[in-house]
């Protein structure tokens, strides 16, 4: 590994580098997005301007709201179950650090290249459930009970439609490796988004879901539950939340990109080339951006479902639907 | 707790209600099998979807409310008792606070029964501004529930739109009264000022603007499939149901009854010179009365254009003493505000301070009706039928 860099690692610095790439690869993305979406775009489309008085145009609000959080009293709640209210934000950060580990950014820069890569994101995805439960069930509140149970039923139904909406995909590069998958576009000749444009639709419509965001931000509905699961969660414990919800939407909007857009690679470029591996990176984040802003504008616009609703979308809309495509997908695979 | 045992529960003999109820229970048939434990959510005083300081009492079955009641008066001020100790033009800084988003129509109604009381009468250049004030206020008010009502339903981007277009009718109000929240502007037998120079059109444009932000909302809000999907059929108020529990404004309009006092009561102000509509729907649901008030702003721009095109010339204050003692006798004044029908009963012993004022307020009887409509929704549904009755607290507990 890191055979771009031409040099001989021992094992632990070669883990320390890739620790801290990582760090970065998770918290870079979410700073970004939270700075360009949440904080400007968002602003923009609700005519407002945002943030502008930390730093030039307000680049340095996410230091400033950093600092917030930390010097924030840590409140416990007098009934809580201490140990599971304190752990729970651990358990959902780290199924978005163990989901970047098989994201490739070129053809050699990648944490670790496992033949099911696709199979092992949308599992390790899932993991998060657990820790919301957790939240929901520790603060020992009705309001963060409701939510962590609306958001326990809500991540189970969408997470079906999810891996059918991948399914597509995989059965036209014949492999789950992420790698293979964009090798696959390349020599295709074109992104899988152009033949598996329904399998994009609803991939952007269950990792809506899979966030919690609005339209289906049921788990944390402001008006009705305050914040859901959140709602006793002050400071630190807040904000490794907010990182975990952010981070998964970056890279879920990575996973996005390199299923469907074709990720690190650029058309007509040789993607072996050894400079993708620096570039790579820098495409895969551009395309992200582009995955991300879809999924924020309609964060921004639209108004939630009830959980009945959202339950029907799923199982009476989506997964159908998911299955006719991979049985479209399959006859013209077999008949081409 | 099966569900046979909350059907039992409810006390009401109205079809609609039950068929909605039973349409719900369908989907909730898990609880048949299920032996659940009832839950008891406090929803408030301080909560985001109650906006202001309401405590809603609902006891769930899962998500299913079985019973919900509201909790009225932790901002209860005490206005009509305050006003026993204020002379009448003193009166009209408080009750400026009761609907704090529309005050100016809360003057007039005050104004208008103690005018009664006088026996005097507002000139009419006088009583077309106070018109064109009252559905300017009016404007100020409803543009905010458009926009909340999306908030309520998650929608965020709605509101900053409704504050922003709204400023621009506040600037108005402010630019003639000195008040941009409260005008304090009515005064027994006119009005304090004239309108300044150059009002007039840039009201006009302003209108216009309304307009635009109403079209707006009609793409943003209305048109979306998911709001439609949460408010359609929710939260539904026959029209006997609703006359019943003593429902006005828009809330009864939107269940079809065509009644609205600005027509139909005997009001000095200028409607009955002026050529508009009384908009209504038949739904009688959480979309219905969304509809109906956007209507009503639509309408009421139109209205405010008339005025200013139509404004008589003349005095704009009656003659009346400088110290105001107002005659013995009793009046009740009603008109059509924002919120629905409110009304000033005062009884006067002939001092400079009222001996008693009765206020009957719309939002508190609307409230009335909500542990009805709550019974058998489901908690979402609660923000949604609590956002389309429209009550501001102030209104509630004065």
């Amino acid at each position: 590994m890191l055979t771009p860099l031409a040099i001989e690692l021992a094992y632990w610095q070669e883990t320390i580098i890739k620790g801290v790439i990582g760090l970065v690869a998770v918290l870079l993305p979410t700073g970004a997005l939270v700075y360009l979406f949440l904080f400007k775009m968002m602003s923009f489309m609700q005519s407002r301007l945002g943030p502008m008085e930390t730093g030039p145009y307000g680049q340095l609000q996410l230091l400033a709201e950093f600092g917030k959080f930390l010097q924030k009293e840590d409140i416990f709640p007098a009934k809580a179950d201490r140990f599971v209210f304190a752990a729970a934000p651990f358990v959902v950060l780290v199924s978005t650090f163990m989901l970047v580990l098989v994201l490739p950014g070129g053809p050699d820069a990648t944490f670790i290249d496992i033949n099911t890569g696709i199979y092992f994101a949308l599992a390790v995805s899932s993991v998060s459930v657990i820790g919301i439960l957790m939240a929901g069930w520790g603060s020992a509140s009705k309001y963060s009970l409701l939510g962590g149970l609306r958001a326990a039923g809500q991540l189970i139904a969408y997470e079906l439609p999810l891996v059918l909406s991948v399914v597509g995909v995989v059965i036209m590069a014949e492999s789950l490796n992420l790698s293979d998958i964009v090798h696959k576009q390349n020599e295709f000749g074109m992104w899988f988004i152009l033949p598996q444009f329904i399998g994009f639709f609803l991939f952007l419509v269950s990792v809506q879901a899979e966030l919690t965001q609005p339209p289906f931000d049921m788990p944390q509905a402001e008006s009705e539950l305050v914040t859901g699961f959140l709602t006793e969660y002050s400071g630190i414990r807040f904000l490794l939340f907010f990182i975990a919800e952010f981070a998964t939407a970056a890279i879920f909007s990575a996973i996005g990109a390199t299923l469907f857009l074709g990720g690190w690679t650029i058309p007509f470029v040789d993607a072996n080339a050894e400079f993708m591996n620096y570039i790579g990176p820098l495409v895969l984040a551009a395309k992200m951006i582009l995955i991300a802003f879809l999924i924020f504008w309609f964060r921004i616009t639209y108004p939630r479902f009830r959980e009945d609703q959202l339950q029907r979308l799923a199982w009476k809309f989506m997964i159908p639907l998911a299955l006719a495509n991979i049985v479209i997908t399959a006859i013209l695979k077999v008949a081409l | 707790m099966t569900t046979d045992h909350i059907t039992a529960e409810l006390d009401i003999n109205d079809n609609e209600q039950l068929r909605y109820i039973a349409a719900q229970a369908v989907d909730a048939r898990v609880n048949v099998e299920l032996e659940t434990e009832g839950m008891t959510l406090n929803i408030g005083p301080q909560h985001p979807a109650t906006h202001g300081t309401l405590r809603i009492v609902a006891k769930l079955d899962g998500e299913q409310v079985i019973k919900a009641e509201p909790i009225m008066g932790y901002m209860h001020r005490g206005y009509e008792k305050l006003t026993e100790v204020r002379t009448y033009p003193q009166v009209t800084t408080l009750v400026n606070r009761i609907d704090w988003v529309g005050s100016f129509a809360n003057e007039v109604p005050f104004i208008l029964a103690a005018e009664d009381l006088m026996e005097v009468e507002a000139p009419p250049r006088a009583q077309w501004i106070r018109t064109a004030l009252f559905e300017m206020g009016r404007i100020a008010n409803i543009m905010l529930f458009l926009g909340d009502m999306a908030v309520q339903l998650g929608g965020v981007t709605a509101v900053f739109y409704a504050f922003r277009d709204r400023e621009f009718v506040l600037n108005q109000i402010e630019s003639v009264t000195g008040g941009r929240f409260h005008p304090n502007f009515n005064r027994i037998g006119g009005i304090k000022d004239d309108l300044p120079a150059g009002w007039i059109a840039e009201t006009k444009s302003v209108m216009q603007k309304v307009r635009d932000f109403c079209d707006e909302m009609e793409d943003l809000v209305v048109g979306n499939e998911i709001f439609q999907l949460r408010c359609r059929g929710v939260g539904v108020i026959p029209a006997e149901v609703g006359k019943a529990y003593g429902l006005s404004g828009a809330n009864l309009r939107a269940s079809g009854v065509d009644w609205d006092l600005r027509r139909d009561g005997d009001s000095r102000l200028a409607w009955k010179d002026l050529d508009w509509k009384v908009w209504t729907h038949p739904d009688g649901d959480s979309f219905a009365r969304y509809w109906v008030r956007l209507q009503e702003t639509r309408e009421a721009t139109y209205m405010v254009e008339q005025i200013l095109d139509g404004l008589p010339t003349g005095p704009i204050m009656a003659k009346v003493p400088r110290i105001i003692k107002v005659p013995a006798g009793e009046s009740y004044v009603q008109t059509e505000n924002p919120l629905g029908v409110m009304g000033y009963y005062v009884i006067s012993k002939g001092e400079l301070t009222p001996f008693r004022v009765k206020i009957r307020t719309a939002s508190f009887s609307n409230m009335s009706i909500a542990p009805w409509l709550l019974e058998g929704v489901y908690v979402p549904d609660i923000a949604t039928i609590l956002a389309s009755l429209y009550f501001i607290l102030g209104d509630i507990d004065r």
